[in-house]
């Protein structure tokens, strides 16, 4: 052991309690920076699997048309024309959809297509009417893209794959229409009417779509809405989801068709959670700035009772660095026995979050706390002790360095 | 210029002036001193209080800078140095004894005579272990390697003070008023060890004293008054 380090150590003891303040504030500051950011994330990580299993990490609707204009110099009868691009016109819904299918197929980041028709619909139990949104799917295109298949709540997707008169219902809406596995419904669109049972139940926690939403086969939906050709959009599944921004830009340009990455569809709410964990962060890092206040405090003490010490020290040959080096080693030591700690009760709390109850139903379904276990939390705790509680003792340390030992022993030392 | 016989001389100094506090209150403390020390030669510089005595000693010691003249440590000009080679000198020649023992009080007697030792290296851990035992052992206090400095007399502080000022044999002993703080006998244990030890050892002795009969006991006695030796 160094000779410095064993000095730090020894000079620990001589403000034990302040130095216990410090270290109190460090495992606090650690750990709750590690729980508060293992919820926002675990909460951010489990809304976007949600999303994504439920809409998938790209959907491509309406076809676009640029639209031009002429502009005529010289007046109306003038023969110079020039034609100039005025913007973008969007046509519902995809005329081809097997053709744009085979195209995006070729995109290296492409797992999975799956082709949705909806429209609306006025669906009729025997205990009320309702106006919902029908959704034609090939089931086995549409589990490539989607988590539909772990997100059956009740029934089997095995006999709705088999039978055309079987639908996939909402709990959401099943619930307010009293509807349960068998039970038979009529759905009307326009002048249409067809009859069906409910063969499974879904819940993605998306109240929005487990009210609203009700699957039929591709077939069944084209003849109840009447659309025997086309789709209203491709959903598309990612290898590399995170790369669904840069892979819609290019897929709009190459297939000429509106493109919306989820992170674009759901701006609003990854900006929540984006403040959210920062405004935690901001709040949690209060207590590593107290810290590292009172690091600095306890050092600035200890270097004015140690004054002597640093005489004789430097009377010995101890050089300013080593001097410095004494008192940044003290700061290490605490913060290195702070940050363990700190990290081990961030651990556990987030442990004993993960097993509260908590029912959450909107944005998706839990019933309870939903962290995440990231080792970039732990590593951000710990990097910003490490500079606040750093920065904090250097004050304190480059002053004890430039003591002049002859001062002290003087006694004119400020 | 350099010392002559620089062998035998182990310090030596000209010329030194020193001027101390601020603005109107800055008194000119040192007026041109000159001095030599040389080995196995135990030296007084007595004289009354603010004459310049101790600000001389830490001048010599390396601890404080002159405003002007020359200080020769083993014959190597010192005086201009940078604070590195100052700090590296102290650790390497000079050893220190203050009046109020500074002894690192969360620190055991072994600990605080193995300290300079630990930070000049040149022994390993079991040789220095072995030679700050022997120092202590040489200034009586073999039984109380373990005790902390809270839990010696000012006495034994002392005596551990100089066995960590020999430690890293150096070639001056630098003692400000090293009995000051002592009864009658333990000034005379404290003397005798430190005159025995340094003469054993070939080493320069200058200490600083307002006590008369420890100053008619050393091989010179260097009278001050008003900055300049008289």
């Amino acid at each position: 052991m160094s000779p410095n380090i064993r000095i730090a150590l020894r000079f620990l003891t001589a403000k034990k309690s302040a130095m216990l303040m410090s270290l109190s504030c460090i495992v606090l500051g650690v750990g709750l920076f590690i729980v508060t950011q293992a919820t926002t994330s675990g909460f951010k990580s489990y809304f976007i699997k949600t999303i994504l299993g439920t809409d998938g990490a790209v959907r491509i609707q309406d076809k676009m048309q640029s639209s031009m204009q002429t502009i005529a110099a010289g007046g109306a009868d003038s023969p110079f024309e020039i034609q100039v691009q005025n913007g973008r016109k969007y046509i519902d819904g995809i005329d081809y959809p097997v053709q744009l299918e085979s195209m995006l197929r070729t995109f290296p980041n492409v797992s999975a297509v799956s082709e949705v028709l909806h429209g609306q619909a006025t669906i009729r139990s025997s205990f009320m009417d309702d106006t919902i949104q029908v959704y034609g799917i090939h089931l086995d295109d549409h589990l490539r893209v989607s988590d539909l298949g772990s997100q059956i709540v009740e029934g089997s997707l095995l006999d709705f794959r088999t039978n055309p008169d079987l639908a996939l219902l909402g709990r959401e809406m099943a619930d307010r229409l009293q509807l349960k596995i068998g039970d038979s419904f009529q759905l009307q669109a326009a002048d249409v009417i067809h009859r069906y049972k409910v063969g499974a139940i879904y819940e993605t926690g998306i109240e929005d779509v487990d009210r609203i939403r009700l699957y039929l086969n591709m077939e069944e939906a084209r003849s109840l809405l009447k659309k025997p050709t086309g789709a209203s959009y491709l959903q598309v599944n990612l290898i590399d989801k995170d790369r669904a921004d840069q892979d819609a830009g290019w897929m709009e340009q190459v297939l000429q068709h509106s493109v919306a990455s989820w992170q674009y569809r759901e701006k609003t709410w990854l900006q929540v959670f984006t403040a959210l964990s920062v405004s935690t962060v901001i709040t949690v890092s209060v207590f590593t700035l107290i810290a590292a206040l009172a690091m600095f405090n306890t050092l600035a003490m200890i270097v004015m009772e140690k004054t002597k010490d640093i005489a004789i020290l430097r009377s010995m040959g101890y050089t300013r660095e080593d001097i410095s080096r004494i008192f940044l080693w003290q700061a290490a030591i605490v913060l290195a026995i702070g940050s363990v700690a700190g990290c081990l009760l961030g651990f556990g709390v987030t442990y004993a979050v993960s097993q509260m109850p908590l029912q959450i139903r909107g944005i998706f379904a839990t019933n309870h706390f939903i962290v995440e276990y990231n080792i970039w939390h732990y590593v951000g705790a710990v990097a910003t002790a490490v500079v606040m509680v750093m920065v904090a003792s250097l004050l304190p340390s480059r002053r004890a360095a430039r003591l002049e030992p002859g001062d002290i022993i003087r006694g004119t030392a400020q | 210029m350099k010392p002559e016989h620089a062998s035998d001389v182990a310090l030596r100094c000209a010329g030194l002036h020193r001027s101390l506090g601020q603005g109107a209150a800055r008194v000119h403390v040192l007026k041109g001193v000159s001095f030599e020390a040389h080995r196995g030669q135990v030296y007084a510089i007595v004289g009354p209080s603010g004459c310049g005595k101790s600000t001389l000693l830490y001048l010599l010691g390396l601890l404080d800078l002159p405003d002007q003249g020359e200080i020769w440590i083993d014959g190597r000009l010192m005086s201009n140095s940078r604070d590195a080679e100052r700090t590296a000198a102290r650790g390497e020649h000079i050893g220190f004894v203050f009046q109020f023992h500074f002894l690192m009080m969360e620190f055991t007697a072994l600990e605080n005579v193995m300290m300079p030792m630990r930070k000049l290296g040149r022994l390993g851990p079991e040789e220095m272990n072995a030679r700050a035992r022997h120092l202590l052992g040489e200034v009586g206090l073999g039984d109380k390697t373990h005790r902390l400095g809270t839990q010696l007399s000012g006495g034994e502080q002392q005596r551990v003070a100089i066995a960590r000022a020999l430690a890293n044999q150096p070639s001056i002993i630098l003692a400000d008023e090293p009995t000051g703080n002592l009864d009658v006998r333990n000034s005379a244990i404290v003397f005798d060890l430190l005159t025995r030890l340094a003469k054993e050892n070939g080493q320069a002795v200058i200490l600083v004293t307002h006590n008369p009969d420890i100053a008619n006991r050393c091989d010179h006695r260097r009278p001050m008054r008003d900055g300049v030796f008289v």
